[in-house]
């Protein structure tokens, strides 16, 4: 691993010397404070395993009154750092304007940035004044320093405190290369959403997806990445041959993905690392649809033969397929259970698209989806709760309904969207958005109550979104 | 009918000699173009016979195939065209085709590669039964990644799902 992203241990090591002239109140650092913290456990259950009907996360609009400020990080000298031209302390209020913008996009907090905030010295980070904030009407407050090391890594310290309460609730902190900066404000960001919310964290994360260029009946597809902010955006390949339906492998080393690459439509899997790729199997027939499985040891696709459509499974390192279905219908896609254990997929045995769960050797499978219309591209949730689909019924929607096919409810109403992929706590669904003649898209997200639905920011047209795993 | 076809494609034959020959000397010189030299013969040179051109315009409109929403079975109408294609194949044994399966806009991604390759199999295997040889068929699915008609409506749909053979050599 290149990166020495490690939360909470490194921070008794690195904070406290350097800290030694502020009274740090750092008697045990993991848990900071006995009394419990306001924080909502009532919006947990709400998303329980069975009858999720509407009752939903009914809690989130207290959330939005839930003020956060987030001044700029403090530095303990401002110095140069290949992070940012300006130095430290500017890298300090970049930390916070990302922190900020993560808490902001998501619906759940009223966060306040640094840029109409006072700017907190270094020897407060530890020790907020705290009249400073009671007087703003926050309830929460973040603050941090980011200091430079003479080998350029860079340490962020983060540390969230309740105002009324004047007390530390958690503290994070992390060193990183220069490079690698945002991803501190994210683990930051990561730590106080956790802490708030009772939720595992997910801004710490990439996004794999096809970007999209050209009129409608010429698109260009390339296969690009970003982090899950938008930023670090890299286009992967140059668009020559039609690239789809991409999904990050869980260690963010490879990229599987469809491409017409030499004409035919076949999986290939892309190193990230060396750039180079390879095809997934030998077969001469169309292969599509990849999926990784949750250890990253297997690849699940789709082939046709002779014009059927089945779901096979091939390990990374290569060797012969095993059929997973048998079916003279399109059987296709497919999403493993968190566990590994079983396999959600679609197929139109029926009549029409619906979607089936089997064990992941093939065997016992049976629908799930007794909904009107077809319903497509089930994505099991990373917390194994949920299933995501599209439901067609004339438009398509974005819809979940838990693993035994009840609850469904829809989360969009548009003329076409489609494709959900999972945010990493499986709290967060994104899918793609398509405009009606123009075939224009876009990459769209939507919290689990439906209500916080909002774009996300791409250079140009995009679909086809794989959200991969926390980074470690 | 047939004759009429034969006239244009003469002339665009005879255009786009022209421009070849108008070609800057610097540009190395187009590796297919070899035809046009000075043939002894006075017959007018149209669409190479066999070619992916000639074929298009002999069919008429019958190189493609149209199929109903989530359906890929072959109609009447259907089958009058691939009869023709299959007279056409059978005439040049020496071609191949390729056929293309495609979907409209209304449908998953995934869904649609698969339900492409449906189409064109069934296209490919209605050819094979009047006696082309099945070696010579290829298939492949575009699902709905390649429309011909770009509007969102019933009209445009209808033209996007389609099976399209074309002759490759």
């Amino acid at each position: 691993m290149i990166l020495r992203i490690s939360a909470a241990l490194s921070l008794a090591l690195l904070a406290t010397p350097a800290m030694a002239q502020t009274s740090s109140p750092q008697a045990s650092p993991e848990q900071s404070v006995a009394q419990a913290p306001i924080t909502p456990d009532t919006t947990e259950p709400a998303q329980s395993n069975e009858g999720g009907l509407s009752i939903v996360v009914s809690d989130d609009n207290d959330w939005q009154d839930l003020g956060v400020a987030i001044p700029a990080f403090a530095t303990d000298r401002n110095v140069p750092t290949p992070a940012n031209s300006d130095g430290t302390a500017a890298l300090g209020l970049e930390l916070a304007r990302v922190i900020t913008a993560d808490l902001k996009n998501n619906g759940l907090f009223r966060p306040v940035g640094p840029d109409v905030l006072p700017r907190p010295e270094y020897g407060q980070i530890t020790s907020p004044a705290w009249s400073v904030w009671t007087g703003r009407s926050v309830d929460m407050l973040v603050h941090g320093y980011v200091r430079a090391a003479a080998d350029d890594e860079l340490t962020v310290g983060c540390y969230l405190y309740d105002v009324a309460l004047e007390d530390q609730l958690a503290k994070g902190g992390w060193v990183v290369k220069p490079s690698d900066w945002r991803r501190a404000a994210h683990k930051c960001a990561d730590m106080v959403y956790s802490r708030l919310s009772g939720e595992d964290p997910f801004f710490d994360s990439k996004i794999a997806y096809i970007a999209e260029t050209g009129p409608k009946g010429k698109r260009v597809k390339r296969l690009a990445i970003m982090d899950s902010d938008g930023a670090n955006h890299r286009f992967i390949t140059n668009g020559q041959s039609t690239a789809l339906t991409p999904r990050y492998s869980p260690d963010y080393q490879k990229i599987v993905y469809l491409s017409y690459m030499n004409g035919n439509p076949r999986i290939y899997i892309y190193d990230v690392g060396t750039g180079k790729q390879h095809l997934v199997t030998e077969s001469k027939n169309a292969t599509f649809a990849p999926r990784w499985s949750p250890d990253g040891k297997y690849i699940l696709y789709s082939m046709a033969s002779g014009g059927n459509t089945d779901i096979y499974r091939v390990s990374v390192s290569g060797g012969p397929s095993v059929r997973l279905t048998d079916n003279p219908a399109i059987d296709v896609g497919g999403s493993y259970s968190p566990d590994g254990s079983k396999i959600v997929f679609e197929s139109d045995r029926s009549g029409k698209q619906q979607i089936y769960v089997m064990n992941a050797d093939g065997t016992n499978q049976r629908r799930i989806s007794f909904f009107g219309g077809a319903s497509a591209t089930p994505e099991w949730s990373p917390r194994g709760d949920l299933i995501a689909f599209t439901h067609i019924a004339g438009n398509l929607r974005i819809a979940v309904m838990n693993p035994s096919g009840g609850g469904m409810r829809y989360l969009t109403n548009s003329w076409q969207d489609e494709a959900p992929t999972w945010s990493p706590n499986g709290r967060i669904i994104q899918f793609f958005r398509t405009q009606p003649n123009s075939g224009e898209t876009s990459l769209w997200q939507v919290d689990l109550t439906g209500r916080n639905e909002r774009r996300l920011p791409t250079p140009v047209g995009a679909s086809d979104p794989a959200w991969g795993p926390v980074l470690p | 009918m047939k004759y009429v076809v034969t006239c244009m494609t003469v002339a665009s034959a005879i255009a786009l000699a022209g421009c070849s020959k108008k070609a800057p000397e610097s540009l190395p010189p187009a590796p297919t173009e070899t035809t046009p030299a000075p043939a002894p013969t006075p017959t007018p040179t149209g669409p190479v016979p066999g070619s992916q051109q000639h074929f298009h315009q002999a069919m008429m409109g019958q190189d493609v195939i149209y199929f109903d929403t989530d359906k890929y079975d072959i109609d009447g109408e259907d089958m009058a065209a691939l009869r023709k294609q299959a007279q056409y194949l059978m005439q040049y044994p020496n071609i191949s085709a390729t056929v293309e399966g495609h979907c409209d806009e209304r449908g998953t991604r995934d869904y649609n590669l698969a339900l492409g390759e449906r189409r064109a199999n069934a296209a490919k295997n209605y050819l094979v039964s009047l006696g082309v040889p099945a070696s010579r068929l290829s298939t492949i699915s575009y699902g709905k990644e390649r429309p011909v008609a770009m509007g969102s409506n019933p009209e445009a749909w209808a033209k996007n799902r389609r099976a399209v053979t074309i002759v490759v050599n």
